[in-house]
């Protein structure tokens, strides 16, 4: 232990903490702006200086630890004005127009300035453009980005990908796509990390708003049906922005909400995601019949941030991956066929919008093997939480008087296994529910497979289904995933089954969710998740009525050749750019 | 007033004086990658700012000049931009009235013909093709790339044997780079920013002076393969220690009767006595690396061929160095008393001291060799040694400290003056140098060429010449049995693979002509670290010491702690070991004068620790 004095108050922590902990610790906190923990502690912006007597320069307590009678000062004259001064040097370089940004009233920027109480502008302001091209899902904002470097280290440490990197030099140094690449042709995942790991509002997410929602949008055209998906993960999260209990924002007052909105349909992705496990869990079963006839492991298909990954970095693999569409694209597929049979309309009548935690599904939506109807795409607009929180206040609706409501039938029900799509392991989860059942033709205990949860960017286990013993991985997080294929094609590792989410956690810390400066959301929300399944009647895919139904009135039975068409995919009919060669 | 009054400085020209020494030091340090075009446009600003103001094109051009080139880095520039940036820095330099002016101009039309691209590219892409190429710049100026802020961190604490573990994950040569290494490490140091780059060295040679035994690190399981290493030197022993370590058999055949290479033939005790040496050739030989002495690889007669270890090893590297001399061509080089500075050098490693008691010597060179033949000749009991030298004092290759060495022991620099012939008896042994007197003339390529100065050639009488004027390889062997050779060097590539001949490596002074002993090092790291792949592995070379936080202190400027040499009446007598190594005071003193470049700066973010390779 390291006994200190932190303003005078003598403080006693272990030995090899930070500054910054130190001052946690002792209910002084610092401010900060470019700190990550564990990922970017790199002392970039100068704002979490603290003076230590006897030392004549600042210190940063980020990425400096405590030793032995240390005298810390954390709100000296010395120090508040290095604070202060470097805040208005950061505003100088940054595009301060606050009320057109979407992060205003959530920019750690705006707070730490607000905090610090000052006027107008000292320095005079330089503000630097870029293009880029808007038409993209992920958006950089140059005019707002204030080089913390967060999307950089984010990027290379957690997700593998590298696409972020320094550009220019000297005063002119900023970000920009690694290897002076366009975007465009980069092999960015579109997980949206770095989006929600910038402290501004210099990345964000495509606003996709405009053509559902403005005055000639398609919700306010004559003659449109409009229907709306919800992903499980949406609802563990979109509370948090209203500052809802959890109970209060059932999956019901969602639906409520999309309803005021003006959708003609309100549907729940989770029947999806049930139709996801059918197909996939055959597929799944066919496959480790036929052991012999396919590259192992097979891997999940519904998270297309890693299948962009995938076909990326292991192109060589992409056959690994389950032809299973996504449960947003069979959701979309069935809603433009089989819905539009039901209510008797044209699919191109059809206006289908999904909200979701994720901004590659902005790309996914948009493939050309994403149109089963030749009239257009299955899904024609992807807005993420965060969009439909954002125009969700616009409306000024008084969110405690929301109304609940029931998902629109048929393909609005959904199981407690669908919901823990949004959960990494949930999809994993819900596929051995179902594949126990198909190969046994009983069900096991629904929480017969727990041990696969869990927060652990890779887990594992071993299963036995009817006399076979499966072997079965999960992982998220791209970094991870990495690692895990890199330990199959070293033969390091042998799975039947394997799970990836791109992003840590899964969907519910998904690009496209509500963003809380410095705190991981995935633990909390995967919770709420795991007990809207313990508290939901059905926890089988497989006994989904709407499901089995869907089955009896269109698809037959699962892997016909009717799912085939609608539910299935040719992961090699569209290119991705691959990942570039670098040296070391 | 005063018909003449005595100048003195007001205060702020001398803060200014002091502003421009810390300029001096900070252009030092300056890290290479930074983006010229911008570089051109700060030192041009710089340069407007010594204008006196009086004649146009100066007062008024290149501050014209600032501006469109900040327009070029901005972006806001078109082809014509450029064009125009021509014609402007043209009319300065063709018309400023004095050098302040015209040489600014001269600098503009440097850069557009050297990194034109570089502008083009500004223009066309809105950026360069620039990045911070030194994160740690020592740790990327060592050729071996050793982890320098991490082993002064633990010189600091006093943790001597884990610095030289940590050293050893890139470089096995510890003691020898602690006394022998050129030290481009200490070259760009950010603490010159401050006061004076930190004695790296010196702090190596604490640590290797005070680690006691260190055992290498335990290899990794056998593989199975065995590896061939033809050449003894730093750079076959350094790739065998690694290639050991990862589990491969290797054999080090060397021709001479001791390993160690240049390092044992070529340096003389006094820099680096024998016996430090074999410390660290003990520490390579302890991880189970075979050495097969006086082995030459070849094709003559009790030579193993070339083709033979191809057969029988899974790999083969070649590190055979530069170990033959160059020749003056002039005439007498073949008379008695002429010796090359390799051969002299070799034989007194080898124990076969020539005595010079009472003779006159003459060394002809500038290079580092030279300064170990002339100090190795007056130890030997030379009466005058003069080293006849081309070119100026100033623009000999030695390193300064060895030529002011040289000078306090005895040694006599005849600068300026070429070697034309060597005088005979009719014993066809050497009676004097006869040598054309120089000036020194025009720069190109950067050096100052020695050109006529229209004397006399003066006559030198002397007994014995050594020539010490480079080095070449003895490669023809090789090339004979199949290596491409070019002018003696092997072709081999960056991956020090050789393009077209399977499982055979080259690296060090047999590819690049001569070099020092921390390139031969990293070389030899480097042909590990591929050989291993190419035998179809990826070992990972790494260090368990933990390298310590930086601590929290003050950097006040502080003097460099220089090393001390014994007194020169003494040393010269001898060739005992010359330079002392610092106190322990002195050590921990300058090891806190360390900056952590590891840690503050770029190299928290990036590239700040190489852990593994």
């Amino acid at each position: 232990m390291v006994n200190i004095t932190i303003n005078n108050i003598p403080v006693t922590v272990e030995e090899g903490t930070t500054i910054m902990e130190a001052c946690k610790i002792a209910k002084m906190p610092v401010p900060s702006l470019c700190y990550l923990k564990d990922i970017n502690e790199i002392g970039a912006c100068r704002v979490c200086v603290v003076e230590v007597k006897g030392i004549e320069r600042l210190v940063t307590s980020c990425n400096n630890v405590v030793k032995e009678g240390m005298e810390i000062l954390t709100n000296s004259p010395k120090v508040r004005e290095a604070r202060r001064i470097n805040i208005k040097m950061i505003l100088s370089q940054h595009n301060c127009f606050c009320p057109t940004c979407v992060r205003t009233g959530n920019c750690q920027l705006q707070k730490i300035a607000s905090e610090l109480e000052f006027g107008v502008g000292t320095y005079k302001q330089h503000i630097t453009h870029s293009n880029w091209p808007t038409d993209f899902p992920l958006i950089r904002d140059e005019s707002k980005c204030i080089k913390c470097m967060r999307c950089i280290q984010i990027c290379d440490k957690v997700q593998s990908l590298k696409i972020w990197d320094i550009a220019k030099t000297g005063s002119r140094t900023t970000v920009d796509v690694s290897l002076r690449r366009n975007i465009k042709e980069a092999d960015c995942a579109l997980c949206g990390q770095c989006i929600t790991h910038c402290p501004v509002g210099a990345l964000t997410g495509r606003d996709d708003k405009r053509p559902v929602f403005s005055q000639n949008g398609f919700l306010n055209t004559k003659g449109k049906t409009t229907v709306v998906q919800v992903a499980p993960a949406v609802r563990s999260a979109w509370a948090e922005t209203f500052h809802l209990s959890r109970k209060f924002a059932s999956p019901k007052r969602l639906a409520g909400a999309l309803r005021m909105m003006g959708f003609d349909y309100v549907f729940d992705s989770t029947f999806a995601a049930d139709l996801t496990i059918m197909e996939e869990g055959s597929e799944f079963l066919e496959r480790l019949k036929h052991k012999e006839k396919y590259k192992w492991p097979m891997f999940t298909s519904c998270c297309p941030g890693w299948v962009r990954f995938l076909k990326s970095q292991y192109p060589d693999m992409v056959d690994c991956l389950s032809t299973a569409k996504s449960p947003q694209q069979m959701q979309g597929a069935i809603i433009k066929n089989y819905f539009a049979d039901k209510i008797h309309e044209d699919p191109e009548n059809i206006f289908s919008v999904s909200i979701m935690p994720c901004i590659a599904k902005k790309a996914e939506c948009a493939l050309p093997t994403m149109d089963s109807t030749g009239t257009g795409p299955d899904v024609d607009v992807v807005l993420n939480t965060r969009e439909f929180i954002n125009y969700l206040r616009s409306l000024n609706i008084d969110v405690f008087n929301l109304p609940e409501s029931e998902f629109d039938s048929p393909c609005g029900e959904g199981s407690g296994a669908g919901v823990i799509f949004g959960a990494t392991g949930g999809v994993m989860e819900a596929a051995l529910r179902s594949c126990y059942y198909l190969a046994t033709g009983e069900n096991p205990d629904p929480d017969a497979f727990h041990g696969i949860r869990g927060m652990d960017g890779w887990r594992e286990a071993s299963i036995d289904i009817a006399g076979t013993e499966v072997k079965v991985a999960v992982v998220s997080g791209l970094g991870n995933a990495r690692k895990l294929i890199e330990a199959i094609r070293k033969g390091q590792v042998f799975y039947h089954f394997v799970e990836v989410m791109a992003c840590p956690g899964g969907c519910v810390n998904g690009g496209g969710q509500p963003i809380h400066e410095g705190k991981e959301m995935a633990e909390i929300r995967s919770k709420n998740l795991y007990f809207l399944d313990s508290k939901n009647e059905l926890r089988f895919s497989h006994d989904n009525p709407e499901v089995k139904r869907v089955y009896d009135e269109y698809l037959e039975k699962p892997l016909s050749r009717m799912a085939h068409k609608l539910l299935h995919t040719d992961h090699t009919a569209w290119n991705m750019p691959l990942a570039p060669k670098r040296t070391k | 007033m005063s018909r003449l009054e005595v100048i003195t400085k007001t205060k702020a020209q001398s803060v200014v004086d002091d502003l421009y020494k810390d300029l001096e030091r900070r252009i030092i340090a300056s890290p290479p990658g930074l983006c010229p075009v911008d570089m051109t446009a700060s030192f041009l600003k710089l340069f407007h700012t010594q204008t006196c103001g009086k004649c146009v094109p100066c007062r008024i051009g290149l501050g014209i000049l600032v501006e469109l080139l900040e327009d070029v880095l901005d972006g806001k520039a078109t082809m014509d931009t450029l064009e125009l940036i021509e014609r402007t820095a043209r009319v300065i330099y063709n018309s400023a009235d004095c050098a302040i002016g015209y040489e600014a101009g001269l600098m503009v039309l440097k850069g557009l013909e050297g990194f034109r691209e570089d502008f083009i590219e500004h223009i066309n892409e809105g950026h360069c093709s620039f990045h911070l190429e030194q994160p740690v710049p020592c740790v990327t100026l060592c050729p071996a790339g050793v982890d320098i802020p991490g082993y002064i961190s633990l010189v600091a604490e006093g943790r001597y044997s884990d610095a030289v573990r940590l050293i050893r994950k890139d470089n096995p040569f510890v003691t020898a780079c602690a006394l022998v290494c050129e030290h481009p490490c200490e070259t760009k140091c950010r603490r010159n920013i401050v006061d004076d780059a930190i004695n790296i060295r010196g702090l190596k040679r604490y640590a290797a002076d005070h680690c006691g035994i260190v055992p290498p690190p335990v290899c990794s399981e056998s593989t199975g393969k065995k590896v061939a290493i033809i050449g003894g030197g730093p750079s076959g022993l350094s790739a065998a220690y690694y290639l050991q370590q990862m589990g491969h058999q290797c054999t080090v055949f060397e021709q001479r009767n001791q390993l160690g290479g240049m390092l044992y033939y070529g340096i003389p005790n006094y820099r680096l006595p024998k016996e430090r040496l074999m410390e660290d050739v003990a520490n390579i030989l302890s991880t189970g690396v075979e050495a097969r002495l006086n082995t030459t690889i070849g094709d003559g007669d009790n030579e193993l061929s070339f083709k033979m270890l191809k057969e029988n090893y899974d790999a083969v590297y070649v590190a055979i160095g530069a170990h033959t001399d160059k020749k003056l061509g002039i005439p007498g080089e073949d008379a008695k008393g002429v010796v090359s500075a390799v051969q002299m050098l070799r034989d007194i490693g080898d124990g076969k001291k020539p005595d010079f008691t009472g003779k006159n010597v003459i060394v002809v060179g500038g290079g580092n060799v030279a300064m170990d033949a002339t100090r190795s000749a007056i130890r030997l009991g030379a009466s005058n040694v003069s080293v006849l030298y081309r070119r100026r004092k100033a623009d000999m290759t030695a390193l300064e400290d060895e030529i002011e060495a040289a000078i306090a022991e005895g040694a006599e620099i005849l600068e300026l003056h070429a070697p034309k012939e060597i005088e005979v008896n009719k014993k066809n042994e050497v009676v004097a140098m006869v040598a054309d007197p120089k000036i020194i003339g025009l720069i190109s390529a950067g050096r100052p060429s020695p050109v006529s100065s229209d004397q006399e050639p003066i006559h030198i009488p002397c007994d014995v010449v050594i020539i010490a004027i480079g080095q070449d390889i003895v490669s023809e062997s090789f090339e004979r049995a199949g290596l491409p050779v070019k002018r003696g060097r092997i072709q081999a590539s960056d991956d020090s693979s050789i393009p077209n001949v399977d499982g055979v490596f080259s690296g060090g002074d047999c590819v690049t002509g001569p070099a020092t002993v921390i390139r031969a090092i990293a070389a030899g790291k480097v042909a590990a670290a591929n050989i291993d792949n190419y035998l179809g592995f990826n070992h990972i070379i790494e260090s368990d010491v933990e390298v310590p936080d930086p601590i929290i202190e003050n950097k006040s400027p502080c003097g460099r702690v220089t090393m001390m040499e014994r007194n020169t009446t003494e040393r010269k007598q001898d060739f005992e070991i010359v330079e002392k190594g610092m106190t322990c005071k002195e050590a921990t003193q300058e090891a806190h004068r360390c900056l952590r470049c590891d840690h503050f700066g770029y190299g928290v973010f990036k590239g700040g620790r190489v852990e593994e390779w």
